[in-house]
């Protein structure tokens, strides 16, 4: 089915694999922030050591963001990464901000988002020494949804960026922001579940993590989906074709989301001790192969291009 | 009497393929002003094409597409090697410029569109949206590199080196206005002659809104690698769309998660 047979001229960018490390960590920081936040609104006490744990994650994932950016610009020209943020053309200085460049509108979010990630794992850290929270819980929650909305972006926007390009696979479809962002949310569903082993009371949001980690993979199954059927409309899906053993480990990564979901969703919350270490052993497996999978789907696009 | 040439007027090169002999003298000119080393030599084996394609190194390259039948049409109007000196377009609505997040790429007083090699930090933006696989990345600069249009032989008051050089005035340089009608007088030349593959690309606004650089073409776009006007797209144009996709999975994750988080046994 070609609806539009795109023919593409353009020469790859060479964005290898600091892009695809920064992909990932962008999905992971992003989608732990708003894991955590959604942990710490919709669930109750028992979920903030979890909620913690995802801040925690957020903030060394979103540190990695800008050191992979920079190194991916080169031995030569890494020192200038704040050209991306302020336009040093001669004599007309000025802030550089493209609304309609996601590269651009990427960065700022960045510098924006690292704020948020640092306060909220301070004020993470400082609650678990203390105790109790440093911020009046009213302030603080209107914080987490700020930052969550940014969250939302910095996991989202790699994708768009790639879309908003003349490459081919990557501007024939308009789907990868939404990809990115679902695969990154259960990336990090995954994470929190994982990093639970280490931290006992978390534990007690591990069923939770894993339904929402189902639901992220569900979503970015459908989207994956039209995915294929936009690329395989505008006539490039050959492109996906070397690249098939990397589209497996996506696969493979939701399906282990969707069948760990369903398993705790079965488990009653009040289980017994040997039931909780079947789920830890499970809660392993699944979350290594969710977060190969997430590696792998960033991956596959970023090289079905290139 | 030599042209006059002056900041604020549209500039460009009006390329006519018909009468490109593939002699390589622009690409020459071209190194030899801007300076460039030039890449190894390699044999590519393909035609009597070694240069390969546009890059940081190839500011002018001369293409040469020998997809056409071996028998010759009819007596004196034998088919042969099309020959095409390609160059950076100056896009009236560039893509490159488009998506720069450092400000580097700008439109110039000749309007021609020029990297700023001192603003420029090697992000690579503009090489995934150039749709002629014009720009290249200089590994010396870590930045991105282009045809300039000659802009410091403009602001001196002398045509680019390429159009100087060309022996059978296949690249033409001047005022747009002046290369748009003289363009329009070979096109009809060429079809009153019963050449009617002639065409012009980037003459009108089909695509990208117009190019500085255009071209007499004597096959369809897509044979010289140029992407005709139903591709022809701006980068921005997958914006809305990617960012609706976003939004609406944003908002379908955040429902979904706030259901998966809440409580339902009280212990």
């Amino acid at each position: 089915m070609i609806l539009l047979a795109a023919e593409h001229f353009a020469r790859a960018p060479q964005w290898l694999w600091w892009i695809l490390f920064y992909f990932f960590f962008a999905g992971l920081a992003g989608g732990s922030y708003v894991v955590a936040t959604l942990l710490r609104f919709s669930g109750d006490p028992r979920d903030e050591p979890a909620a913690r744990l995802g801040f925690y994650i957020s903030l060394p994932a979103t540190v990695l963001c800008p050191i992979l950016l920079t190194a991916d610009l080169g031995p030569v020209s890494w020192s200038r990464f704040w050209h991306m943020l302020i336009d040093v053309t001669p004599g007309q200085t000025a802030l550089s901000f493209k609304y309609w460049s996601p590269m651009s509108v990427g960065a700022w979010a960045l510098l924006l988002f690292g704020f948020f990630a640092f306060v909220s794992a301070l004020e993470a850290w400082a609650s678990d020494r203390r105790g109790h929270s440093l911020l009046p819980a009213a302030g603080n929650r209107v914080f987490n949804v700020i930052g969550a909305l940014v969250g939302l972006y910095i996991a989202s926007y790699t994708g768009v960026l790639l879309s908003v390009s003349n490459q081919p696979v990557w501007s024939d479809t308009w789907v990868l922001g939404g990809l990115f962002l679902a695969s990154g949310l259960s990336a990090a569903a995954a994470l929190i579940a994982l990093l639970s082993r280490y931290r006992p009371a978390a534990s007690a949001s591990l069923d939770r993590l894993h339904q929402a980690d189902g639901y992220f993979s569900a979503l970015e199954l459908v989207l994956l989906a039209v995915f294929l059927i936009t690329v395989s409309a505008a006539g490039t899906a050959g492109r996906l074709v070397p690249w098939l053993a990397l589209w497996a480990l996506a696969l493979v990564g939701v399906s282990a989301s969707l069948v760990g979901a369903r398993g705790h969703m079965r488990m009653q919350p009040s289980g017994a001790e040997a039931a909780v270490g079947r789920v830890r052993v499970d809660t392993v497996v699944v979350g290594v192969l969710v977060l190969v999978g997430v590696l792998a789907v960033r991956a596959a696009v970023i090289f079905s291009a290139q | 009497m030599p042209l006059e040439i002056k900041p604020g007027e549209s500039y460009g090169f009006f390329t006519d393929t018909s009468v490109c002999i593939g002699c390589k003298a622009c690409e020459v000119a071209c190194k030899e002003w801007n300076q460039l080393e030039g890449n190894s030599p390699t044999f590519l084996a393909d035609s009597f094409d070694n240069t390969g394609q546009l890059d940081a190194q190839n500011w002018r390259h001369v293409k040469f597409l020998d997809n056409v039948p071996d028998q010759s049409l009819t007596s004196g109007n034998g088919t042969a090697w099309l020959m095409m000196s390609d160059v950076c377009k100056h896009c009236k609505h560039a893509s490159c410029m488009e998506v720069c997040p450092t400000g580097a790429i700008i439109r110039t007083e000749f309007d021609t569109v020029f990297i700023q090699q001192d603003v420029c930090n090697g992000c690579r933006n503009c090489v995934a949206a150039c749709p002629y696989g014009v720009i290249g990345m200089n590994q010396q600069t870590g930045t991105a590199h282009k045809c300039t249009l000659c802009y410091d032989r403009l602001q001196g008051g002398l045509e680019p080196a390429c159009a100087k050089a060309c022996p059978t005035q296949s690249i033409q340089f001047g005022p747009l206005a002046d290369l748009q009608q003289a363009a329009d007088v070979r096109l009809a030349t060429l079809h009153s002659q019963g050449v009617t593959q002639a065409q012009l690309y980037g003459r009108d606004d089909a695509v990208y809104g117009g190019l500085n650089a255009f071209f007499l073409l004597m096959d369809k776009p897509e044979a010289y690698g140029l992407p005709n006007a139903a591709n022809a797209g701006l980068p921005s144009r997958n914006d809305l769309g990617g960012y609706i996709a976003a939004l609406v999975t944003g908002v379908l994750a955040v429902i979904a998660g706030l259901v998966a988080f809440r409580r339902r046994v009280t212990p």
